[in-house]
């Protein structure tokens, strides 16, 4: 067990050096720099400023300055430093401490709809497996994951936010600015949820466990809500780990619609503009949530299964 | 040996027949067959007996609800909306069936051959997959497309289907790990097959199904991605145009011509929707547990 833990925390780390190594690298080979916008500036200023941020030195140069500020080490006192965005004009660490708690609570609040209404719809089905219900919960599903956020953004937009004018648009105040940007951006985990939790359940349901409890004269929904429902949600778990990292550090498509200055919202911005730290960084930082989340999932694992935990 | 043939015979007969009877899978199958046909042939029939192409502009109806004449309706530069609907099919399924194979092929090999060598391979091979899951594999594409400043059409479709084998990867080497250790492998070897045989009787039947539900399953994510580098300006390009251009156009416009966002979001949505109900009937219908 100790050992599996070590080897996924050098693995982890590793992956996210190597992140951060690629991201680097691949951005200085782009075409293009920091200082080229369509007005293009004198080449004297150009060099002068190129030469202020360090990005006249040579690729490899660069590079290593930039790991010894990223990597804890004396020289840095142990304190990662993410870098300066040159055109943002803040420091790198800054932009996450403002752009994270919006990205994560349009997140936390995608995810818990996600959760709720997908655990809720595939528990349901499973429970009454080819029913008419069945058959129309995991329509609903397989139509959640088959629109795509940026056909459906507009239109509830357009419906929700214009003609009715229910939710703000673009207006990321309170709870109702909330409804319309979550709502996109969960339906598709909710598809996912409710799919996995149905074929998890209906798995479990045929388990001798769940025929004892039967057998004991159990109401048929205390079965499934208090028996089987903890080891048939262990798929939604495995998956909820990786699924949260992904969606509180940030969603491209539904942030750039709606407005939202968030994480997601950055990062376009960083790529299009070649901001070099930002981009970096903010994939350092992304990288190290998604390999916190396998991590935790991988120890849940372990603990559970001891094939696992041995093997 | 003519026993052997029967049996694998009737895998692909029972999977067909248990397909059949799936009435929902049916009618999606045949949408699919609907869609290719509309996005392939549809453009010539419109061409031949409407006189209406994608980039001829009518300028007596610019921006025009669904009519008669144009069934769609047409795009503020007075294009048929319909037209290019059936155009843009072309090159959604262009993106999703060739990215499709690029990530079949790797990610079949790259799978097979890592659980096959085992061992310290197999740790690196796993591993590198980790590194490219902790990627937004979408700054991947544009930090490359930016690198070689191609807008070459070939190459993105490549790069999406580069994204795109990781979970084919990892589904064939969990398949041929657990075949490996399975009783009917070992009484086979017991009775002296050799590797090939096993390999060939055994373990690659058995992956077969799995790696075609994958690769039905994964055709309607890869247009998905198709249609998201689309809208952030980075997919097809103009003048062409597949539904992901076409959607982010109609959403921009939306206020004024809603249809021109609705029809192409429409039809790929129609698309991935029966795409995926298919693959979860051919699961179903090919999942040996199942078997009785």
């Amino acid at each position: 067990m100790i050992r599996l833990f070590l080897s996924r925390l050098l693995g982890g780390m590793f992956v996210v050096l190597l992140v951060a190594t690629f991201s680097h690298f691949m951005l200085r080979l782009a075409p293009g720099g920091p200082f080229d916008q369509d007005k293009p500036l004198p080449p004297l200023i150009k060099k002068n400023l190129e030469k202020a941020y360090g990005f006249d030195k040579p690729p490899w140069e660069q590079y290593l300055h930039h790991m010894k500020q990223l990597v804890p080490n004396p020289s840095n006192d142990f304190r990662p430093y993410l870098g300066y965005s040159v055109i943002q004009k803040r420091s790198v660490t800054d932009i996450v401490k403002s752009g994270f708690p919006v990205s994560f609570k349009l997140g936390f609040a995608a995810i818990g709809f996600a959760c709720f209404f997908g655990i809720g719809l595939g528990v349901l089905a499973a429970s009454r497996q080819n029913t008419f219900f069945d058959h129309g919960a995991m329509s609903l599903a397989l139509l959640g994951i088959s629109i795509p956020s940026f056909v459906l953004a507009p239109l509830l937009i357009l419906l929700f936010g214009i003609k009715l004018a229910w939710f703000p648009v673009a207006r990321l105040e309170g709870l109702s600015g909330l409804v319309l940007p979550s709502l996109t951006l969960g339906l598709i985990y909710m598809g996912v949820i409710a799919r996995l939790s149905r074929s998890g359940m209906l798995e479990t349901l045929k388990m001798d466990y769940i025929r004892t409890a039967h057998a004991k004269g159990l109401a048929h929904w205390r079965v499934v809500w208090k028996h089987a429902i903890r080891i048939g949600l262990m798929p939604v778990v495995t998956y909820l780990g990786p699924a949260f990292a992904t969606i509180i550090t940030g969603s491209f498509v539904v942030e750039k619609i709606f407005q939202i200055p968030g994480l997601g919202f950055y990062f376009v911005q960083s790529v299009s503009t070649r901001d070099y730290d930002l981009l970096t960084g903010l994939l350092v930082v992304y990288a190290l949530f998604m390999v916190a989340a396998n991590f935790l999932v991988d120890m849940a694992y372990g603990f559970l299964d001891p094939r696992i935990r041995e093997g | 040996m003519a026993k052997s043939q029967t049996e694998s015979n009737s895998l692909w007969a029972d999977a067909w027949r248990r397909l059949k009877k799936n009435r929902m899978a049916t009618i999606c199958g045949w949408i699919c067959v609907f869609m290719v046909v509309f996005a392939v042939v549809g453009p010539w029939i419109l061409k031949l007996f409407f006189d209406l192409d994608p980039v001829g502009m009518d300028r007596d109806a610019l921006a025009d609800a669904p009519s008669w004449r144009h069934w769609a309706g047409t795009d503020p530069l007075g294009r048929d909306m319909l037209a290019r609907i059936m155009e843009g099919g072309r090159w959604a399924l262009a993106a999703g069936v060739s990215a499709t194979m690029v990530a079949l092929v790797i990610g079949v090999l790259w799978g097979a051959i890592s659980a096959y060598v085992g061992g310290k391979t197999d740790e690196i091979m796993m591993r590198i997959v980790d590194v490219l899951y902790a990627f937004p594999t979408i700054v991947f594409v544009i930090v490359i497309m930016a690198v070689i400043d191609t807008k070459n059409i070939i190459v993105l479709f490549a790069l999406i289907g580069m994204i795109s084998w990781l979970n084919m990867a990892r589904i064939v080497r969990g398949q041929v790990l657990s075949l490996r250790n399975q009783e009917f492998v070992e009484a086979s070897k017991s009775l002296g097959a050799s590797t090939w045989r096993i390999l060939i009787k055994h373990i690659v039947p058995n992956t077969l199904g799995p790696v075609i539900v994958y690769a039905t399953l994964s055709l309607p994510s890869v247009m998905l991605r198709e249609a998201f580098l689309s809208f952030l300006g980075l997919g097809v390009q103009a003048p062409r145009a597949s539904w992901g251009t076409l959607v982010t156009e109609g959403a921009s416009q939306i206020l004024v011509s809603p249809w021109t966002l609705i029809g192409p979001g429409l039809a790929m949505g129609i698309m991935i929707f029966a795409m995926n109900f298919l693959g979860d009937g051919l699961r179903d219908a090919l999942d040996p547990k199942q078997r009785k």
